[in-house]
């Protein structure tokens, strides 16, 4: 019994401070503790905001391109790990960037492309995404070949079918779930990373993401846009995540 | 069967090997050398290699934000562990059908927004917040508090952000455990918590050991939550290697921070893989 109420009050501690954002946004005085209504008057000055538009679209365009390429990558290296034995190394490489704090890949990356001089822009924060979107998108397609049948490839090759025509016929459709999960899971995460975009970005703001935009909203103070922003930000969360939940099994990579 | 073409399996591994050895493993690389050099006069990197980066970061000043972020990151993971272990329980013990669910409810915060999360808290905590508004409309208090920027809210921030994880984590090594070793146990006639002190606790170590680094890791080397709930006043590792790379502008001496902070954790992953092959051995022994 105590243990239930204990797990009770970890989910209003876990998801109180969330729904709070979430109720404030639709508060019409945009105050934090007068309620005078509802109104989605700040999703309407959210949806005005040149700053906030133009983020959003670059948000867009850093995580959609850094999804498909690492969801490709990602699950070619997948099953190229999963047919072969197993070695300690490999499984480091693609565990690091998952482990690896964020300000470190940060830096790491703003100074390779320092002395490469490369310039940085939209186009380095994708470079960049799919570092770490190459290790979830792995993990997760991983995990679902690990109910793959492997004498299906043996099955289609004796059938002379090519490697290209057995991946796009038979690999492809049984991993398919994993791969739509390791999508969506990337998106997300892409969507949602600040510290590595803040550092690759470079100057100017032309390439500012929108975790950016609300990190210097966040830094002038609380205002009733920014509940609103976040609401938009965690639904769209909850839903990627739920679905990609759904897609790769009840016990995918991701609890 | 599954070895029959490792040529084959080379090359789908290729591109995304090539990516990771590209874009992770030579920056960091790079971060590894940097270490090593001397910083320029106007900010750059002289190509002199030195060990004053290092030294300098057991300069008692550096070494005061070190030991700083560390008993933070102790205490966050400390009450994290503290709070998720019964938690994880508790899902451990609910029916088989419920499980996957209550793990998605507690995992789900944990994908969604850092910054946003991190801001749940100004939001409740600050002097106009929630938090205080309340207290006042209650007759609890008659002045707001400082709730916020000081070590208590990054400590919250952190235990907030990262709490999921050590449920995931304790929950993981508590469900493989097996439930015949405690039926085992009863049968001896030892009382529920002896059973639990004997026999859970020391095999759910390993799901404490990996939650407890993971949150200890990421909090110290952790810049959002101590820059925003901190507001600066509480500096962190993290904090201290973003200023030498975006305001101090002595690149070597971040990346020192920076190697070791990946020391510290390595040493700490080490210690987990060691501790848990022993307790392997140990059981295979008896």
């Amino acid at each position: 019994m105590g243990l239930r109420l204990h797990l009770g009050l970890i989910y209003v501690f876990l998801y109180g401070p969330i729904l709070l954002l979430m109720v404030l946004s639709l508060n019409e005085s945009g105050l934090p503790t007068a309620w005078s209504g509802l109104s989605f008057r700040w999703y309407e000055a959210l949806a005005e905001n040149e700053a906030i538009r133009r983020a959003a679209l670059n948000s867009l365009i850093v995580a959609g391109v850094s999804t498909v390429i690492a969801t490709a990558l990602g699950t070619l290296l997948a099953i190229g790990v999963e047919r072969r034995r197993g070695s300690a190394a490999l499984d480091a490489l693609l565990f690091a960037p998952m482990i690896i704090p964020d300000i470190v890949l940060a830096i790491a990356l703003l100074s390779f492309y320092f002395m490469l001089s490369f310039s940085l822009g939209l186009h380095s924060i994708i470079l960049s995404h799919v570092v770490f979107n190459i290790a979830f998108a792995c993990a997760v397609v991983r995990a679902r070949l690990k109910h793959f049948d492997w004498a299906m490839i043996e099955a289609s090759e004796d059938l002379g079918a090519s490697a290209l025509t057995t991946f796009v016929r038979v690999t492809l459709p049984a991993i398919l779930p994993g791969v739509i999960a390791a999508a969506l899971l990337a998106f997300t995460l892409s969507i949602d990373e600040f510290i590595i975009a803040f550092f690759t970005a470079g100057a100017g703001l032309a390439s500012t993401t929108l975790p950016m935009q609300v990190y210097s909203m966040i830094r002038f103070g609380v205002t009733p846009e920014i509940n609103a922003l976040a609401t938009l930000f965690l639904l769209t969360s909850f839903t990627l995540v739920l679905f990609a939940q759904r897609l790769s099994g009840r016990r995918g990579a991701f609890a | 069967m599954r070895l029959k073409s490792p040529s084959a399996s080379s090359l789908l591994m290729a591109p995304g090997l090539g990516w990771l050895a590209l874009f992770l493993v030579v920056p960091c690389a790079i971060v590894f050398l940097l270490a090593f050099f001397q910083r320029g006069i106007y900010g750059g990197v002289d190509y002199v290699l030195t060990w004053e980066n290092f030294a300098r970061a057991l300069d008692p000043l550096y070494l005061s934000i070190l030991w700083q972020s560390a008993v933070l990151a102790g205490e966050a993971t400390a009450i994290a562990l503290l709070i998720g272990y019964p938690a994880a329980y508790a899902i451990a013990r609910a029916s088989q059908r419920w499980q996957p669910v209550l793990l998605v409810l507690v995992m789900l915060p944990f994908w969604s927004n850092y910054l946003i999360r991190t801001y749940a808290w100004i939001v409740l905590l600050n002097r106009k917040g929630v938090a205080n508004e309340a207290m006042i409309d209650w007759g609890l208090i008659t002045e707001p508090l400082s709730l916020l920027y000081n070590s208590g809210a990054v400590i919250t921030g952190l235990v907030y952000n990262y709490l999921p994880f050590v449920i995931l984590a304790v929950y993981a090594s508590l469900s493989r455990l097996d439930r015949s070793l405690l039926e085992a146990s009863e049968d001896l006639g030892a009382p529920p918590w002896r059973s639990f002190l004997r026999v859970t606790l020391p095999l759910s170590l390993p799901g404490v050991a990996a939650g407890g680094i993971f949150v200890f890791v990421l909090s110290i080397g952790n810049f959002i939550t101590p820059d925003l709930l901190g507001g600066g006043r509480i500096q962190m590792v993290g904090n201290l290697i973003y200023d030498q790379f975006l305001t101090a502008r002595d690149w070597p001496f971040g990346a020192a921070l920076s190697m070791l902070l990946i020391a510290i954790m390595l040493l700490l992953l080490f210690a987990q893989a060691l501790a848990v092959r022993r307790a392997g051995g140990e059981r295979k022994e008896a």
